[in-house]
């Protein structure tokens, strides 16, 4: 689904991703880990394109396709959501507005029939299930005076109308207690599919006690310096980033 | 008088008063020109005016009249607007056309009149309304205003009554041979306690680069309410300048939304007098400017009763190589002790041709006052922009949502629903590639 192979990427004149490579089949769940500053959150913008990131070599493939020739509106009716690590407000836009238009924005360019008003709410009623947003916070601008755990919540459940092939979470789980990192885990978990796949982005391995990955990476340095499986996660926690860096110090340097 | 401004000012000259014979009006129809005369057009050392420059207007000439504006075939279509179907008074370049109006069937209390028409039936009522800012300074086109006025609007709500059903008040600018330069009158009373909904309406028929002076004064009675809807979307060639004056007796309450899309040139100076005790204004009002449109709205409010409350909410948009002004000044009068005056005025620049310049200004001279105001110009913020298109908003339907909600708040209190959608949708439609809309 998703083959990402050498990937170097600057900002601001920085080179930030330094020949990262990973791949993504349907239906698994990725973790990516690292320290601040390892290039995480740059992963996730250039994969949902976001100006201002320079690719200088390496390729991203996304069903065969060439992910980074498409604007960032084609990706999303690709199929591939970023869950924001800092959701923005948009006074003015209300939220069911914006997410019905977003909807049918997508399913138009997939040539797909847009979906009524009254289809949408029914969608809508049937996705609160998945992940709960009192009436109250659908009905407001769009993260507009939102707690933290609100803005998060109301990212997860934008992913839980839009059934993205590939989600992008983007420290999803920052800024969040014990008891809405839980609900935002159960949303993720609900929504997880053969047919679809995840990377989730953390600095912690408390999130990945929710979500079970199939995949734990270490990105330190704008590279993966090792991979494995859940396991590895609990390994991390207990140990540092220092502790994979001790073990990989070529690559590390590198 | 520079010799600048002299086609300009002898074309003025040259229009031939509307006959009268009535003694007062044409002594003070001939006072006000000389004033004209005399300071020729205002320029940009003037300070109301800084970022105006009539330059261009001063090598251009006008005819008087359209002769056959009066008569002129105009589609319905072109000024019809959703959710306004009561009463109507049409101006077809400047002069009433009847078979657009609708004055039939009045409902009780209110009455409207075109001003030719009162003038030609029984002038002396007219008197005091016409003459008595005769002496006060003015500025040019209100001067020019005085002078040449032909026709306009004359309205008047009885006390007590409730009008609800807009009246909708519609200048059209129509093709004509040569480029008509047209000056109209308004007079609005609205009495104790009584309440009107107007609908000015600035709308074109055909292309032309008329200049259109509107002047209009509205005078609100103790208790008096006024909901007042101005849409200015006159030819891309015109040349507007309005001048909108109200006062206010005491507990008197006026609503302005005021949208401004049309106009090569156009500027609208409002006045707003909170003379009562407890009188209040609440005024709103965008523009949205793209091509080289140049838009320049003056907001001067006075408070001088007790207790008085203004509030001021306006939004610019400019796009293309546009240039949008807005001059938003507040005084306080001595004795206006208690009031509360808020001005907002934000502006979003759309491209790097565009430029907008605001001013807001405040000026207390009273006790225990609530003021706030300022002004901003800035861009869409690209980060929300990111966002809406990782959604799977095109850009130009993401720029438009964000316009759309950047101007809500101003436009979002135009009442009944249908109407505030039609200026929503006006609005949007004037800026570039906003057929994506979803």
């Amino acid at each position: 689904m998703l083959k990402i192979d050498n990937l170097h990427v600057r900002v601001a004149g920085r080179e930030i991703l330094k020949g990262l490579s990973l791949e993504v089949k349907p239906g698994e769940v990725h973790a990516i880990m690292g320290p601040n500053g390892a290039g995480k959150s740059t992963l996730g913008n250039v994969l949902a394109g976001r100006a201002g990131y320079e690719v200088t070599q390496g390729s991203v493939t996304y069903d065969g396709t060439d992910l980074l020739q498409l604007e960032p509106e084609q990706r999303a009716a690709a199929g591939v959501f970023l869950a924001f690590q800092y959701p923005v407000e948009i006074p003015g836009v209300n939220n069911t507005y914006f997410l019905r238009a977003a909807l049918n924005a997508q399913r138009k360019a997939r040539n797909e029939p847009e979906l009524d008003s009254r289809e949408f709410i029914g969608l809508v009623r049937e996705k609160l299930k998945v992940m709960q947003l009192s009436p109250e916070l659908l009905n407001r601008a769009v993260n507009e005076g939102f707690s933290g755990g609100e803005k998060k919540r109301n990212e997860i459940f934008q992913m839980a109308v839009l059934e993205p092939k590939l989600a992008i979470l983007d420290e999803t789980d920052s800024g969040l207690d014990i008891d809405a990192l839980k609900q935002v885990a159960e949303g993720v978990n609900a929504l997880r599919d053969p047919g679809r796949a995840f990377v989730v982005i953390t600095h912690y391995q408390r999130l990945l006690d929710y979500i079970v990955p199939d995949f734990v990476h270490v990105l330190a340095d704008g590279r993966i310096v090792e991979s494995g499986g859940a396991q590895l996660a609990q390994e991390l926690e207990a140990h540092g980033y220092a502790w994979v860096r001790g073990r990989n110090p070529a690559e590390a340097a590198a | 008088m520079s010799a600048a401004v002299a086609p300009f000012v002898d074309s003025m000259r040259a229009a031939a008063l509307p006959a009268s014979g009535i003694g007062w009006l044409d002594n003070s129809r001939a006072e006000a020109l000389q004033a004209f005369v005399a300071s020729g057009l205002p320029n940009t050392r003037d300070e109301l005016w800084k970022y105006t420059a009539l330059r261009a207007l001063e090598q251009r000439s006008y005819v008087a009249r359209d002769e056959n504006a009066a008569t002129s075939v105009v589609d319905e279509g072109t000024i019809a607007l959703p959710g306004v179907d009561g009463p109507r008074l049409a101006f077809v370049n400047g002069v009433f056309h009847a078979d657009l109006s609708r004055l039939d069937d009045l409902p009780q209390g209110l009455d409207v009149q075109p001003l030719a028409r009162a003038l030609a039936e029984n002038p002396e009522p007219l008197r005091f309304l016409l003459t008595r800012r005769a002496a006060e300074p003015r500025d040019a086109f209100a001067a020019l205003n005085s002078a040449l006025a032909r026709d306009g609007a004359l309205v008047r709500v009885a006390p007590g009554a409730q009008i609800h059903a807009p009246l909708h008040v519609v200048h059209l600018g129509a093709s004509a041979d040569s480029p008509v330069a047209w000056h109209a009158r308004g007079f609005v009373e609205i009495c104790e306690g009584a309440r009107l909904h107007i609908v000015e309406h600035h709308a074109a028929a055909g292309e032309h680069a008329h200049l259109a002076n509107f002047a209009c004064e509205y005078t609100l009675h103790k208790a008096a309410r006024l909901d007042l809807l101005a849409v200015q979307d006159a030819a891309p060639g015109a040349t507007l300048f309005r001048r909108s004056d109200f006062q206010l007796h005491e507990d008197a309450h006026v609503a302005l939304h005021a949208l401004e899309i049309g106009g090569a040139l156009a500027r609208h100076e409002l006045r707003v007098a909170l003379d009562g005790d407890r009188s209040r204004a609440e005024t709103r009002g965008a523009f949205a400017l793209r091509g080289r449109q140049h838009a320049d709205t003056e907001l001067l409010i006075e408070h001088r009763g007790r207790d008085t409350a203004s509030d001021s909410l306006w939004r610019g948009v400019a796009d293309g190589r546009t240039r949008g002004v807005f001059h938003g000044a507040i005084t306080v009068h001595q004795g206006a002790d208690g009031a509360d005056a808020q001005l907002s005025n934000k502006n979003l620049l759309l491209s790097e041709g565009a430029e907008i310049d605001t001013r807001p200004a405040l000026e207390i001279h009273a006790d225990e006052v609530k003021a706030a105001h300022g002004a901003t110009v800035g861009q869409l913020d690209e980060r929300v922009l990111f966002y809406l298109r990782s959604r799977g908003l095109p850009a130009e339907t993401a720029r438009m949502l964000l316009v759309r909600a950047f101007c809500a708040v101003a436009l979002g209190g135009v009442e009944p629903q249908v109407l505030r959608e039609h200026c929503d949708a006006l609005l949007l439609a004037h800026l570039p590639r906003s057929e994506e809309q979803p």
